[in-house]
């Protein structure tokens, strides 16, 4: 099982993301400027400010050469993970529904959030055990993992968040209490209609470590392992 | 040299001119006489400009030089001290810490996003030109009174009274300063993990805004800024250079000094303050404005030709540009430079060869080259997207030339620029009538300055109870939370914060970044860390080697007594690291201050300096580099005017075994016996709750016992890493009932506490004393090392303390909480 991870200029969390994706598997680092995907079987595209998120967050990164051929990986069916930053580029290319606007106190906010698991069946979550290991999904349960970002409020508008709701594609809501940054329906992690294409804006890749404060997104890497390589069998 | 110098005397700057750009009389001549020839030369208008910058207060430190030379810089852990870009220290296992802090004071003040922002960037700048990777920022910053809503007694004594705009210019510094710091070092993917404020009167005028970064490289990594090998090039990179920052941070900024005397010129200085000029350039700002992802590149580019080994040399480019960075490579590699400014890529097409070399355009970096690897530099400047190029040449002249094309246009030995800046010697004279006035009271029906025992009498007679005093302490600016500034950071971006802000006294880095069991090798460069297994390895149950940092300065204590309050701030930062269980490797500082050519600021400064030497000899933590910020005062006719509290703020790095180990503040096992440890010996003098009462500052504080604080953190620190103790918190601003208040909020657990109600013992300060908690035997460790006192237990949800004191931990976290409106 190899991840492949995007590098874009201005990517702050890709290493991080690198060594957690190595907790389970193989990783490398996936260039902006190159189209090779290195025979990733899974692709992440981590959080940072690429490109300075100028313009508007994700919004230049979506068109870089790499992008071009994560957005065919995608469409073939690849799993792929948009992280924070990541999933601003992944909604910014329509791989994703919906869009991530300013925090609703319009602040840059860090703060470690609890996460309920809506759907322990997707190819991101199925490992989210209480357990925290590889072992079948519960139906329910707490993910506690560090979000830190300015843009990062879900939106999307009526129609397509109610269809959201009825096809099963909210992942993860902020815990009661926990939505800080304003998200509609509290959603934290979407996933596309197909269900290999899954974005958050928490930071599982920070929650892979006791000492760092918790390990609960290991479950996020885990699951992605475990849907690639049940796949193969 | 073959080219002759086009000097025509009649545009020749002046020595009218030379003064108006900050030199002295004597300075100026002085210059003409280094200039060389018989009876001098008058400098053009290219050298004194590169002069008046390079002898500079802020450059040449001619004001603290001498004085710095007294501080003890030396010892077995310091792998690079002050003169480089940032010092360094041996952290084992062929790594080295890299650190410093920097001020950024006077452009906050005018505009306080920007000025704290390039404040940050300029430090990390600091930090990867030595070769290491940028691991964290601190921050230290010092405003007025914020004047909170909260706060329960607002000045006047009744609520609804304080007028609209009070302490609003304080709470809007403070709002985009904290912005400022998030948008740098959020963006660039360093963490923010800590960092200290203080709101007191005396800096209404004058806030500090103070940055201060750490890296890590491999210590045969490191690079010096010394220019070496004749013939090799130097090289340009980052971004372009344009007239921001002109007559920022500089003596120019008050310049009036009109130069240009051809009708084509701009204004030369930026700062003209006449409103009008040639081409409207004149009211551009003189606050550089930060690029975070500009820098991001940048940091990446020059890790990645260090990692390579395609440089000689590297500095940065900060205050004074290139007219800095070039000559003082050229100085410490003892050779000459020339550049050839029409080679520099510009922002603007019509800049004049003296403002490229001023310019202080941020994230530019200027590196030393062998001819033959100059495509290769170039080549990855283009990977990455920054710009380069190659503008000079390192000679065997020993002097400093630029060109323009083919045209000479200034020509200055580099010593002369560099090294033979006169130095001054202060002239302190204690002051006799107090410099500050008391602070504004604010809290009502206080007690007689220096009575603590009419102190308690009197409030128990006015009806004050120990717990409302303890809630208008932990209420107030100095003290409330700082969760609202920190939430606005990312304390957790590359993985290795073992202990985040609010966690504990300091924080905690482990040294190589939390991975795989086998975590990759550091690499400065990091392009592709190398796969599972590949490289170093951790072992799962083996232990994690961390640093941990802290960053401190109380001025109100300072300016009551700068040689002792100095002394104490430095403790204060190595009981922060005790409380950890880390230990001292080495210190920076940075020392802000009013206007040295008064005799009571120079006493300020020589006491302080003496306090700083002496309290780093004692904990055997060298000053490995800092940075001096001097006339931080408002001229008298402003309203609070005046000098700041004199503000050494000192930084200090430490090292810890395991990180596994690493100490928290907050109680964690109900059942726990809590000590006070240490040689508490706490006075209202200067204290939070003296500020509070309107005492104006003694003329002195108690001394303190230097040897037997340390012995007091040799032994926190050992019982630390020994896992002997649950929580350990060092008692500082608002005394032991303050500490304990926290240590229950950070655990969410309560404590009954036995103690007399005495005013003076609960909410008196001093350096040495700590709070800790743990098993009762466990505790026993201190005795014998330290004084132990036992006064209590964790229990239940809230915190009680003798007779007056009965608080549920929501009244206590409310009013912990107040500065939360700030950002609300």
């Amino acid at each position: 099982m190899k991840f492949g991870v995007v590098r874009f200029p201005g990517s702050c969390d890709e290493v991080d993301a690198l060594r957690a994706a190595r907790r389970v598997g193989d990783a490398e680092l996936l260039w902006h400027g190159e189209r090779d995907l290195k025979g990733a079987d899974a692709i992440i595209v981590p959080g940072g400010f690429s490109y300075g998120d100028y313009l508007r967050a994700g919004a230049i990164a979506r068109f870089s050469p790499v992008m071009e051929s994560v957005i065919a990986f995608a469409r073939d069916g690849g799993l792929v993970l948009g992280i924070c930053n990541g999933f601003q580029v992944l909604c910014e290319a329509k791989l994703l529904p919906g869009a991530l606007l300013p925090n609703a106190n319009l602040r840059f906010t860090f703060r470690q959030v609890d996460l309920d698991v809506v759907r322990g069946d997707t190819a991101f979550t199925c490992a989210c055990g209480s357990d925290g290991g590889l072992s079948a999904h519960p139906p329910h349960s707490i993910l506690s993992i560090p979000a830190k970002h300015s843009w990062g409020r879900y939106y999307a508008d009526e129609q397509q968040l109610a269809a959201l709701e009825q096809n099963g594609q909210v992942v993860l809501r902020y815990a009661l209490g926990e939505n800080f940054n304003g998200s509609l329906n509290d959603i934290a992690g979407v996933r596309n209609e197909r269900g290999n294409v899954f974005g958050l804006m928490p930071h599982p890749e920070h929650a892979v470590d006791e000492l760092t404060g918790s390990t609960d997104g290991l479950c996020i890497f885990a699951s992605m392992r475990l849907a690639v390589e049940g796949a193969r069998v | 040299m073959g080219l002759a110098l086009v000097t025509d005397s009649a545009t020749l700057p002046t020595v009218e001119d030379a003064l108006a750009l900050g030199l002295t009389r004597a300075e100026y001549d002085l210059i003409c006489e280094k200039q060389g020839g018989p009876g001098g030369r008058a400098p053009n208008q290219l050298e004194l400009a590169m002069y008046s910058l390079l002898w500079s207060e802020h450059c040449a430190y001619k004001h603290s030089k001498k004085l710095l030379r007294t501080l003890p810089t030396e010892g077995p852990k310091v792998v690079m001290g002050p003169g480089e870009n940032a010092g360094a220290v041996d952290i084992g296992d062929g790594l080295v810490c890299a650190f410093k802090v920097e001020s950024h004071n006077h452009p906050s003040a005018v505009e306080p996003f920007q000025g704290a922002a390039t404040g940050v960037g300029g430090i990390l700048r600091d930090i990867f030109a030595i070769g290491a990777r940028p691991i964290a920022v601190l921050d230290s910053l010092r405003f007025g009174e914020p004047h909170l809503k909260s706060q329960p007694f607002p000045p006047g004594g009744r609520k609804g009274e304080k007028g609209e705009g009070e302490g609003a210019r304080s709470r809007y510094l403070l709002d985009r300063a904290v912005a400022g710091i998030g948008h740098y070092g959020n963006s660039i993917g360093v963490p923010t993990i800590g960092g200290e404020v203080y709101f007191e009167g005396p800096y209404e005028q004058n806030c500090l805004v103070n940055a201060m970064a750490l890296g890590i490289a491999e210590r045969a990594q490191l690079v010096t800024s010394a220019a070496v090998g004749i013939g090799n090039t130097v090289v340009l990179f980052g971004a372009s250079t344009g007239r921001d920052g002109i007559g920022g941070a500089s003596v120019l900024a008050s310049a009036e000094l009109d130069l240009s005397h051809s009708p084509d010129q701009n204004p030369p200085l930026g700062g003209d303050s006449s409103g009008k000029g040639p081409k409207g350039h004149n009211r551009r700002s003189t606050v550089q404005v930060g690029d975070p992802f500009e820098e991001k590149k940048l940091m990446e580019c020059s890790l990645e030709l260090l990692g390579r080994g395609l440089l000689v040399a590297l500095q940065d480019l900060g205050a004074a540009g290139l007219t800095s960075s070039a000559s003082e490579m050229a100085s410490k590699g003892e050779v000459g430079i020339d550049v050839d400014v029409a080679n520099v890529p510009l922002r603007e097409a019509d800049m004049e060869p003296f403002e490229i070399m001023v310019s202080e355009s941020q994230e530019r970096m200027l590196c030393v080259v062998e001819p033959a690897n100059v495509a290769a530099v170039l080549e990855l400047c283009e990977k990455w997207e920054v710009g380069g190029a190659a503008i000079g040449t390192v000679t065997d002249t020993g002097r400093m030339r630029v060109f323009r094309g083919g045209e000479l246009v200034g020509d200055m030995p580099v010593r002369a620029l560099v090294d033979d800046c006169p130095l001054y010697d202060l002239e302190p004279v204690k002051p006799t009538r107090k410099p500050y006035p008391a602070p504004k009271a604010l809290l009502p029906q206080n007690p007689p300055r220096g009575d603590a025992v009419g102190a308690r009498d009197a409030t128990a007679a006015r009806g004050w109870t120990g717990g409302e005093l303890l809630l208008a302490l932990l209420s107030s600016p100095n003290i409330a939370s700082r969760g609202p500034l920190f939430e606005q950071y990312d304390a957790i971006v590359q993985s290795r914060t073992v202990r985040r802000p609010g966690q504990a006294d300091a924080a905690v880095l482990a040294i190589r970044p939390l991975g795989e069991a086998g975590v990759p090798a550091f690499s400065p460069s990091e392009l592709n860390p190398p796969s599972r297994g590949a490289g170093g390895s951790r072992d799962p149950n083996g232990p994690v080697p961390a640093i941990a940092v802290s960053i401190d300065c109380n001025g109100r204590r300072v300016a009551a007594d700068p040689y002792t309050g100095t002394v104490g701030a430095v403790l204060e930062c190595a009981s922060n690291l005790a409380c950890v269980g880390a230990k001292p490797l080495g210190t920076t500082n940075n020392l802000n201050f009013g206007n040295p050519e008064k005799g009571h600021i120079a006493w300020q400064l020589t006491e302080a300096v003496r306090g700083l030497g002496d309290a780093c000899r004692a904990l055997n933590a060298p000053i490995v580099g800092g940075n001096v910020s001097l006339y931080n005062e408002s001229p008298p006719t402003r309203a609070s005017a005046g000098p700041i509290y004199p503000t050494p703020v000192i930084g200090m790095v430490g090292e810890l075994p395991d990180a596994r180990r690493a100490g928290r503040l907050g109680f964690a096992r109900a059942g726990d016996a809590v000590a006070v440890v240490g040689p508490f010996e706490p006075s209202l003098e200067a204290s939070e709750l003296a500020k509070l009462w309107g005492w104006e500052l003694p003329d002195g504080l108690p001394p303190i016992d230097v040897q037997a604080v340390a012995a007091a953190q040799a032994a926190v620190r050992d019982a630390v890493r020994a896992g002997s103790v649950t929580s350990a918190h060092d008692i500082a601003e608002g005394g032991l009932a303050v500490a304990l208040a926290e240590c229950c909020l950070a655990g969410n657990l309560g404590a009954l506490v036995e103690l007399d109600d005495d005013v003076e013992y609960l909410f008196g300060e001093c350096s040495g004393g700590f709070v800790v908690s743990g098993d009762r035997q466990a505790l026993e460790v201190f005795s014998g090392q330290t004084a132990v006192r036992l006064i209590g237990a964790v229990e239940g949800q809230s915190l009680r303390i003798g007779s007056q004191i009965d608080m549920t931990l929501s009244e206590l976290g409310e009013a912990h909480a107040a500065l939360a409106e700030l950002f609300a």
